[in-house]
């Protein structure tokens, strides 16, 4: 059984610091390195940014579950709204070699953890799966 | 609580831009209003110090591609320096750190944009 921590935001800009103050205290506090947990949480808070900015269309009053499971050799993050549905053929990384604004995101969310999984099978919403494993503990 | 500081300052045909706080969805959009402001002023030199700001994500980095593409059509410049690391790393992690004329402190920012004139 994993230890959990959930958190909850409104899916407004203004609260994404205290969910990547959060983030970031955890993962230091689990064993990951400075560099490690600046990384995770930089993929969580654009996870987050991305529910604001597509499942919501914009600042909203519904929330952001953001549930974290730590096990022995990995944190999993369950990122779940319950905004307009993705369509997850249509979420890609940009070409990096082509420089624009916009984009980054999912390419950021995509390099640094390891899994990235998104799951539109709920009635309402969605919910995004990232994986990030200890070094060495695979 | 404030969340973002931008001041602004002018040093002979260029910009001086300190940021202070972090740079997400929700400060980038004011960092935008100033950038586009001098863009549209065509400044022909933006400084942006970034000693600052201890994190920034997709949205900052995209305010500042873009200021650098719209700087670039008139001719102008965009200079920034002292990333700290959390926001070097969203750099190079984007693979943008080639893009842009990134250097270590003011000094050497404006070394760099007088060599060149």
């Amino acid at each position: 059984m994993p230890e959990t921590l959930e958190f909850m935001i409104p899916a407004e800009p203004k609260y994404l610091k205290i969910n990547r103050l959060s983030i970031k205290l955890l993962c230091e506090l689990i064993g990951f390195s400075t560099v490690e947990s600046n990384n995770i949480t930089l993929a969580i808070d654009e996870a987050c940014s991305n529910v604001i900015r597509h499942a919501y269309n914009g600042p909203s009053k519904e929330p952001i579950h953001i549930k974290c499971n730590i096990y022995g050799n990995k944190i999993e993050f369950l990122i779940r709204d319950f905004g307009r549905k993705a369509n997850v053929d249509q979420i890609k990384s940009r070409e990096l070699d082509e420089i624009r604004p916009g984009g980054l995101g999912v390419h950021l969310i995509k390099t640094v953890m390891d899994e990235v999984m998104y799951d539109t099978n709920f009635e309402k919403g969605n919910q995004l799966k990232l994986i990030k494993h200890f070094k060495g503990r695979k | 609580m404030k969340m973002l500081d931008i001041q602004s300052k002018k040093v002979d045909n260029a910009v001086i831009i300190n940021i202070k706080g972090d740079v997400d969805l929700y400060s980038s959009p004011q960092i935008r209003k100033v950038l586009l402001e001098l863009i549209q002023k065509e400044s022909p030199a933006i400084f942006v110090d970034l000693q600052e700001v201890n994190y920034m994500d997709s949205s900052g980095v995209a305010t500042l591609v873009e200021a650098l593409q719209r700087a670039k059509k008139y001719g102008g410049r965009l200079f920034i320096y002292h990333l700290q690391g959390a926001v070097q790393d969203v750099f190079e992690l984007s693979r943008l750190d080639k893009v842009f004329q990134i250097y270590p402190d003011e000094t050497e920012a404006m070394k760099a944009y007088h060599d060149e004139n």
